[in-house]
């Protein structure tokens, strides 16, 4: 390994708590749903799920970055891991949400009862 | 050594082996991508789980409903609670991983076996809280009816809170018997019958005027819903999202239907509501809990290598460092595991 290995236990438990004030809050918007969000819609969703996904990525970021130390890593490495994850995670969920957005649609204004 | 730790000068033997395009060695980057590969996977599930919610959108179970649950809190309302609790014990023993894994860098045999030993201690904490979480699941509280068309009715009292089936069910004494592989044909035989029938739940609801049932479909304030006079007039009109309440005559109205009593939950049908929910919920929360047992497996052997020396003799914990990745990768997945089944 051609990277130095000094001692980082303070950014260690900085991300810890980071990690941990994020959840808190995730949890806190959960229970309390403030209404402004919770009934706003942007793009068919409304913007407290938004803020949670967001919110995730920022954690996952940070699990990634930090506790896996891809932050150390030459940028090729980093490029091969992220790219096709970001790349094929955001096609397929498009191309899902899109087409089961749709069959609801269907089934909703179909001739055919099929919720009784 | 020189079979794990490549430490070989890789300058002017490009094909010789021991070149390192990427900073780091084959065992590592190996794991890496096995991490990607998993990666895909898990974003496979939570795709699909996605699009079957998306589908149903409309009668999808709401989280706060069913997982509000606390140890030692019985019969009381709290959601999301636990599992931020489970959240960060994974965040926690992911951190003495990484501890373990900064104490192998600096080659303190001591420090890497304590965090070691912290985070599978941590590891075992969250599948037993798991392993709890999928009692209460498939424990049901409330139970719930299954009509002929496969919707699931449940039931409230006139406050719209919900109301247990055994606090008022019908005893009718017409109790059938468990078809099991001893008796009839050998072949065929049912999973245990739920603790009333169909028809005592039914007359219990007679008995009891205030009771009102439940759709599971949840309440939009749309102008054809607000002037429906099937819909109760005024359950329905909190600003928070529900499932439909009905009025006592639809409810009766709607029992007609009624065909199977729910409790608890299984692969074929669950008294929360859709079906695919309880799927979804075993498959993926089942696959993560898998990785996390395996991951504590991994932790324990490496654990045992670092108090044994191992990795002294080696001169190198890399090993720490890769199980540590595929620990941290389980702890990603719970991330976002977390969001899209108990917030979003």
């Amino acid at each position: 390994m051609a990277h130095e290995h000094v001692s980082n236990t303070k950014r260690i438990w900085l991300v810890f708590a980071i990690l941990s004030v994020v959840t808190i809050v995730e949890v806190a918007f959960g229970i309390f749903k403030p209404a402004i969000l919770h009934d706003t819609l942007f793009l068919q969703m409304n913007l407290l799920n938004w803020l949670f996904i967001t919110l995730t990525i920022y954690k996952a970021y940070y699990i990634v970055w930090a506790f896996m130390h891809l932050e150390g890593e030459k940028s090729n490495l980093r490029w091969s891991i992220v790219a096709p994850l970001v790349f094929l995670i955001i096609y397929l969920v498009f191309i899902l949400l899109v087409e089961g957005n749709y069959i609801f649609d269907v089934f909703k204004s179909s001739q055919i009862k099929w919720n009784f | 050594m020189g079979a794990t730790v490549t430490t070989a000068n890789s300058e002017g033997k490009t094909w010789g082996g021991g070149n390192e395009p990427m900073g780091i060695n084959y065992g590592k980057m190996m794991m890496w991508f096995f991490i990607v590969s998993d990666a895909l996977t898990f974003s496979g599930f939570l795709a699909a789980y996605g699009f079957s919610r998306y589908k149903f959108i409309e009668t999808w179970p709401l989280a706060d409903e069913v997982f509000n649950h606390f140890p030692f809190m019985h019969g009381v309302n709290a959601p999301m609670y636990y599992v931020a609790l489970m959240t960060f014990i994974l965040i926690f023993s992911s951190v003495t991983m990484v501890l373990a894994v900064d104490a192998g860098h600096q080659m303190k045999k001591q420090k890497v076996a304590i965090y070691m030993f912290l985070t599978i201690i941590g590891g075992g904490i969250f599948l037993g809280s798991q392993a709890w979480e999928w009692k209460n699941f498939i424990k049901g509280e409330y139970g719930a009816i299954e009509t002929k068309g496969g919707s699931i009715l449940q039931f409230v009292n006139a406050k719209g809170e919900r109301v247990k089936l055994e606090d008022f069910a019908a005893t009718l004494h017409e109790d059938r018997e468990q078809l099991t592989r001893n008796k009839g044909v050998w072949f065929s035989s049912e999973s245990s019958l739920p603790r009333y029938s169909v028809n005592e739940v039914v007359e219990g609801f007679k008995a009891h005027p205030d009771l009102l049932v439940r759709t599971e479909i949840i309440y939009h304030p749309t102008q054809a819903n607000l002037k429906d006079t099937r819909l109760h007039p005024e359950l329905n009109k909190s600003t928070h999202k529900h499932k439909t309440i009905l009025t006592r005559e639809e409810s009766i109205k709607r029992l007609a239907d009624a065909h199977y009593v729910v409790e608890g939950a299984n692969l074929i049908r669950n008294e929360y509501g859709q079906k695919l929910f309880a799927n979804f919920f075993f498959f993926i929360t089942g696959f993560h809990g898998f990785h996390v047992f395996t991951g504590v497996l991994i932790n324990v052997l490496i654990f045992l290598n670092v108090v044994l020396g191992t990795y002294e003799k080696r001169r190198s914990y890399e090993m720490v460092e890769k199980v540590g990745l595929y620990w941290h990768f389980v702890d990603l997945v719970w991330v976002f595991v977390f969001t899209f089944f108990y917030l979003v």
